[in-house]
C-alpha cells in the first residue's frame, strides 16, 4: 500500500537503457528504463499488446511468452536477462499463411472466452507440443498449471490443444 | 417487439449449430484490443492513494508536495468530486474518493495523474493525510449489535436505527410455522458461507478522456473495463456534472468480469476528473491487489435454516434467517438481500416460506454481485437440508428432488411466473450419466457422490433505475454488398454476446458468419442496453436482435418476392442464397436479394428492441426482485474422494445438466457450463476472502490479496467437468433460449457437500471445505464414534418422528 511511511526511498527511475531485444524473428533496439520488465517492454515499447498483465507479480500465467522454447514469465524476465535471446510472443505464433493450429483450435472450440489468459496459454501450449508433440491430457494440464483461466473450467483449451496437436502431427 | 419464437427447432439453420465466436481469432491471435493495450497520444498514467486504516475520519489532506513533483500533472481528492453515487439508485452511499471518512483498509482518499507510473508512485508518497482511527467493525454480528457508542459506518436514515445495517427484508408466504408444526420431520441446520471474489485475469482499468472548448462544457470519454457501460455513463454525468449528451463510455473487450466489474469504480471516476484537471488522457490500471480491495465479491453468509417435509418427503415449510456481511459500501447490497430469499422458491414446490436477511456493513472491502448473485448461498445450504431430509425419510436425494419438482407453467410460492421447467430432465441426464444407481452409498469409504439442483434468472423485470424504456435494443443494417452490421451496445465479457447477434443475423437473413459486423461497446453510437448481470443478456438481447432483424427481413422477402411476382412467404433467406420454398432450384445470392431490397426500399436499416412483460407476476410484485420472464434450471452430481488422513477433498468429477431453454450456440453454452461449475468447485474447495482481525496483523487488512495467496484452481486442481444441455425451449425466450451463464454454478457447492457426506458420513455446513476444516470434521467424527460410511436409503429405518 501506498502510504506515506513507507515511500520517500524510492530510487528515481529515470535510467534509461537501450536493450536489443530479438521479438518474433526481428532484431529491436530499444531505450527502455533499467528496471523494466521483459512484458512492459514487449507492451509499452514494442506495442505488442497480445502478451497480458494479470497480475505482474508471477502469479497468473497471463505475460506467458516463449523464450528459446521454453515458456516463460515475462512479467518476472528483467528486460535484460532477454537481450540477444530468441522471444516469441502471441503475436509471433501465426505465420503470413494463416493462424497457427493451437490459434485456430481454440476458435473453434472455444477454449476463449474472455480471451485474457489466451495468449499465455497458447505460448504454454506452442512449448509443448514444440518438445512433444502427442501430450496425454496430463501432460496438457502439467504444462499449463502455471496459467490460470478464470472462464472455461480449462476443459475446451484441452480439447483445442488435443486438436491442435493432431493437426500439427497430420502436416 | 416479438413475443414469440415463429420458426421450430428443424427449420433452423445456424442456431443451434456450433460455431465459432466473431471475435475468436482476434483472440487467440492477440490482436484483440483491451482497455489497458490502448496508449492516446500524450497519456499521463495515474495511481490512487488508499487507505491504511479500516476506519478513521480524514482530518486533513495535504497534496502541495505531490503537485510540486516534477512530472505530476494533476491530483484530486474527494473534495473534488463531493456527490456521492451508487449502483443502486436508493443507495448511493460512496464518493469517487473519500471526502471525510476511510470506511475500510484500501479505501481510495486521492490520486494523481503524472508522466508516467513511477512519478506517480512517488507523488502519492507525497501526499500527507492526517488521519483520526476510529474503531472499526470487523465481524457482522458486532455490526448489528453496536448501539451508537461508536460512530456508524454509515449514518442511518432515520435518528435511533442502526447505520450499520444496509438493509433488512423479512417476509412470509404461507402458514409457516402451522405447516412447521405439522411437518413429520423438521431438520435445522446452521450454514456458514465465506465471501469469495471474482478475480478476472483482467485487472481493472480505464483512461479518461476530456477534450475542451468547441463549444461550452467540453466532452468527456471514458475507456473501462465495464460490465456496465450504461450505467457508467449515467453516474458519470452525474457525479461529474456533465451532461450525459456529452458523454461517451468507450468499452474494448474486457478480460472477465463474474459481477466484478458491474458498477462505477473510484478509477473511472479519477481518470475524468484527472483529465479535466490536466487537459490530457489519463490512465489507471488497478494493481492486482487493488483488485482485491475494490471486490464486490460474494458475501458471506451466515444462514439458519429449518425445513420440514412429511414422512412421504413432500416439503411442507422452510424458514431461513440470514446475515450477510456486507462490507463496508451498500454495492448492490439492496438486490442482495432480497435475492437471498426470493430465488429459492423453485425447482421445489414448498407451501410455505419464509426469510428474515439482514445486510450489514463492516469496515472491510465492500461485497456484491458475484455470479449467481445472492442465491449461490442460500443454495449451498437449502439443498444440503434437502439432502438430510431425504436421508430422514429414507429416499434417494434425487428421488426426492423429483418428488417434489415444482413442475412448469405454474407459480412459485412468492408468485414468480414460472413457464418452461427442464429440471427433470436435468435430474435424468445427471443420474443416468454419472450411474449414480450403482453408486450412491455403494461406492467404498473415503469415496462419495451428491447430487443437488438449483434455478437462476433471465434477467428480471426491473432495471436498476426506474424507467419504461426498452432493456435492450440493437440496430442493424444491410447493404449492397451483402453484409450485415449490428451495432450493439451489450456487453462482451467472454460470454459471447457479440456473435450472439451475429448468429440471429446469419438466422434470420442467410447470410454467412464472416459477412456480420458487429460493431459495439460505445455509447456514442450503439443503443443502450443495460449490461452484462442478472444473466439477462441472451434473452433481452436476443429478443431484440430478432426484432430487428425480422423487420429487415420483411422487406428483402418483399423485394425478392416482387421480382420473382411470387408471395413473400415463399421466400427463404439460408445460407448466403435467397430461395423460393416450392423449388429451391430458383434462388439468388443474399447480395441480389439485399440490392433488390435497397432499390425498392432505400437505404436498410432498423432497430429491434425488447422489454420483459410487465404483468407476470401476481399481487406479490413479482418477489420485489423485479420477476423474470424465464427461468434456468440446473442439476449436479459430483463424485469425491476424501483423504482422511490429510482431509484433502478431490473431486474427481461434475456432471452438469442445464436447462438453457435453447443453445444457441451449444459450444458456448458447454463453455458457461463448465466455467461456471468450474467456479463452483472453486468456491466449495479452496476459495476464501479472509481478513486479518486485531490479533493476527492489522485488524481488517486483507490476508492475501494476490493470486497466488488467494488461491483458484490451476488446469491441475479442477475436475474433470461434463456438460449435459437441457432444452424445454421456452415460450418467450429467443429461439426458446433463457440463460446459461450463471445458473449452472449452484449445484456444484452443495452436490460437493452431499458427496463428501455420501464419502465419509461426515456433514460440512461450513465453506470452503479445506483440508483443515475437513480434517477437524473428521476428527470430531472419530472422538465420537469414527467416521463412516452412511447407511443406503431403505436400509434403515425412516427416522420420522421430529427432533
Ligand atoms: S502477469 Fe501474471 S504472471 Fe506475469
Ligand atoms: S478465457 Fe477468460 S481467463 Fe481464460
Amino acid at each position: 500500500m501506498a502510504h506515506r511511511a513507507v515511500t520517500t526511498s524510492m530510487p528515481m527511475p529515470r535510467a534509461t537503457d537501450v536493450v536489443r531485444l530479438r521479438v518474433n524473428g526481428d532484431l529491436y533496439e530499444v531505450g527502455v528504463p533499467a528496471h523494466y520488465t521483459l512484458l512492459e517492454a514487449l507492451r509499452y515499447e514494442l506495442l505488442l499488446t497480445g502478451s497480458k498483465q494479470g497480475c505482474d507479480k508471477g502469479d497468473c500465467g497471463a505475460c506467458t511468452v516463449i523464450i528459446d522454447g521454453r515458456a516463460t514469465l515475462s512479467c518476472l524476465t528483467p528486460v535484460h536477462e532477454a537481450e540477444e535471446r530468441d522471444v516469441v510472443t502471441v503475436e509471433g505464433l501465426a505465420s503470413a499463411d494463416g493462424p497457427h493450429p493451437l490459434q485456430d483450435e481454440f476458435d473453434l472450440k472455444g477454449a476463449a472466452q474472455c480471451g485474457f489468459c489466451t495468449p499465455g496459454i497458447l505460448c504454454s501450449a506452442a512449448a509443448l507440443l514444440a518438445r512433444t508433440p502427442d501430450p496425454s491430457r496430463d501432460e496438457i494440464r502439467e504444462a499449463l498449471a502455471g496459467n490460470l483461466c478464470r472462464c472455461t473450467g480449462y476443459t475446451k483449451i484441452f480439447e483445442a490443444v488435443e486438436g491442435a496437436a493432431a493437426r500439427l502431427r497430420v502436416e | 417487439m416479438i413475443k414469440r419464437a415463429h420458426r421450430v427447432g428443424s427449420e433452423l439453420t445456424v442456431v443451434g449449430q456450433p460455431q465459432r465466436k466473431i471475435e475468436g481469432l482476434a483472440k487467440s491471435t492477440g490482436r484483440a484490443i483491451y482497455t489497458d493495450d490502448l496508449t492516446l497520444p500524450g497519456m499521463l498514467h495515474g495511481k490512487i492513494l488508499r487507505s491504511p486504516h479500516p476506519h478513521a475520519r480524514i482530518v486533513s489532506i495535504d497534496t502541495t508536495a505531490a503537485e510540486a513533483l516534477e512530472g505530476v500533472h494533476a491530483v484530486v481528492t474527494g473534495r473534488d468530486m463531493p456527490i456521492t453515487y451508487g449502483i443502486i439508485p436508493w443507495t448511493p452511499d460512496e464518493f469517487p474518493l473519500c471526502v471525510d471518512r476511510v470506511r475500510y483498509i484500501g479505501d481510495g482518499v486521492a490520486a494523481v495523474a503524472a508522466v508516467d507510473e513511477d512519478t506517480a508512485i512517488r507523488a502519492l508518497a507525497e501526499i500527507r493525510v492526517e488521519y483520526e482511527e476510529l474503531p472499526p467493525f470487523l465481524d457482522p454480528f458486532d455490526s448489528l449489535a453496536a448501539d451508537g457508542s461508536t460512530p456508524w459506518i454509515h449514518q442511518p436514515k432515520k435518528e435511533g436505527r442502526n447505520g450499520n445495517i444496509t438493509k433488512h427484508v423479512h417476509l412470509e408466504f404461507g402458514d409457516v410455522d402451522g405447516l412447521m408444526d405439522g411437518s413429520d420431520v423438521v431438520v435445522e441446520g446452521e450454514y456458514h458461507f465465506e465471501g469469495t471474489t471474482h478475480t478476472p485475469i483482467e485487472p481493472h482499468c480505464a483512461i479518461g478522456l476530456f477534450e475542451s472548448g468547441g463549444g461550452p462544457g467540453g466532452k468527456l470519454t471514458v475507456w473501462s473495463a465495464t460490465q456496465v457501460p450504461h450505467y457508467l455513463h449515467r453516474e458519470l454525468a452525474r457525479v461529474l456534472e456533465i451532461d450525459p449528451a456529452r458523454v461517451r463510455v468507450v468499452q474494448p473487450l474486457v478480460g472477465g468480469a463474474f459481477g466484478g466489474k458491474s458498477e462505477p469504480f473510484d478509477l473511472e471516476f479519477c481518470v475524468a476528473k484527472l483529465s479535466m484537471k490536466a487537459g490530457r488522457p489519463v490512465k489507471i490500471l488497478y494493481t492486482r491487489e487493488e483488485v482485491f480491495y475494490a471486490h464486490r465479491g460474494r458475501h458471506p453468509f451466515h444462514m439458519r435454516y429449518r425445513t420440514g417435509c412429511r414422512a412421504d418427503g413432500r416439503l411442507r415449510s422452510v424458514d431461513a434467517r440470514i446475515v450477510l456481511d456486507g462490507g463496508a459500501y451498500a454495492s448492490f447490497g439492496l438486490v442482495t438481500t432480497y435475492y437471498s430469499g426470493q430465488l429459492l422458491c423453485a425447482p421445489y414446490a414448498m407451501p410455505a416460506y419464509r426469510f428474515d436477511s439482514t445486510r450489514v456493513y463492516t469496515n472491510k472491502p465492500a461485497c456484491g454481485p458475484k455470479r449467481g448473485h445472492g442465491s449461490v448461498q442460500p443454495r449451498f445450504a437449502f439443498e444440503v437440508q434437502m439432502d438430510k431430509l431425504a436421508e430422514r425419510v429414507g429416499l434417494d436425494p434425487i428421488d426426492m428432488r423429483r418428488l417434489n419438482f415444482i413442475g412448469e407453467h405454474t407459480r412459485t410460492v412468492n408468485d414468480l411466473r414460472v413457464t418452461s421447467n427442464g429440471f427433470l430432465e436435468c435430474l435424468d441426464a445427471v443420474e443416468r450419466s454419472s450411474d449414480w444407481r450403482e453408486k450412491f452409498r455403494k461406492m467404498p469409504f473415503g469415496q462419495g457422490i451428491g447430487v443437488a439442483g438449483s434455478t437462476y434468472i433471465s434477467g428480471t423485470n426491473y432495471p436498476i433505475y426506474p424507467n419504461d424504456m426498452p432493456q435492450s435494443a440493437v440496430q442493424m443494417q444491410i447493404d449492397r454488398s451483402g453484409r450485415v452490421a449490428v451495432f450493439s451496445g451489450a456487453s462482451e465479457i467472454g460470454q459471447g454476446c457479440d456473435s450472439l447477434v451475429a448468429y440471429i443475423a446469419c438466422e434470420e437473413l442467410g447470410v454467412p458468419l464472416d459477412h456480420v459486423r458487429v460493431l459495439r461497446g460505445d455509447t456514442d453510437f450503439t443503443p443502450v442496453d443495460l449490461g452484462a448481470y442478472s444473466s439477462r443478456v441472451t434473452f433481452m438481447l436476443g429478443n431484440a436482435a430478432i426484432d430487428a432483424a425480422r423487420k429487415l427481413r420483411k422487406m428483402v422477402c418483399e423485394a425478392v418476392a416482387a421480382d420473382w411476382e411470387v408471395k413473400p412467404s415463399e421466400v427463404l433467406l439460408a445460407g448466403g442464397r435467397a430461395l423460393w420454398a416450392p423449388d429451391t432450384a430458383r434462388q439468388m445470392t443474399v447480395r441480389e436479394a439485399f440490392n433488390l431490397a435497397e432499390a425498392r426500399f432505400g437505404t436498410l436499416g432498423a432497430t429491434g428492441w425488447y422489454d420483459t412483460p410487465k404483468d407476470v407476476h401476481g399481487e406479490y410484485r413479482g418477489g420485489t426482485i423485479g420477476a423474470s420472464p424465464a427461468y434456468s434450471f440446473t442439476a449436479h452430481v459430483a463424485e469425491v474422494e476424501v483423504d482422511v488422513e490429510t482431509g484433502f477433498v478431490d473431486v474427481k468429477k461434475i456432471w452438469i445438466a442445464h436447462d438453457c431453454g435453447r443453445a444457441l450456440n451449444p459450444v458456448l453454452v458447454e463453455g458457461q457450463m463448465e466455467g461456471s461449475a468450474y467456479m463452483g468447485f472453486a468456491e466449495a474447495i479452496m476459495e476464501e476472502h479472509v481478513f486479518k482481525d486485531a490479533e493476527h496483523g492489522r485488524g481488517g487488512l486483507h490476508n492475501a490479496p494476490s493470486l497466488l495467496d488467494y488461491r483458484i484452481p490451476t488446469s491441475l486442481d479442477t475436475p474433470e467437468l461434463e456438460s449435459l444441455i437441457v432444452e424445454s425451449i421456452d415460450p418467450e425466450g429467443p429461439y426458446g433460449a433463457k440463460e446459461a451463464g450463471e445458473g449452472p454454478l449452484h449445484p456444484s457447492i452443495p452436490a460437493i457437500a452431499n458427496a463428501i457426506y455420501d464419502a465419509v458420513g461426515v456433514r460440512l455446513d461450513r465453506l470452503p471445505f479445506s483440508p483443515p476444516a475437513v480434517w477437524r470434521a473428521l476428527e470430531a467424527a472419530a472422538s465420537s464414534g469414527g467416521a463412516r460410511k452412511p447407511a443406503a436409503p431403505g436400509t434403515v429405518e425412516v427416522t420420522a418422528p421430529r427432533p
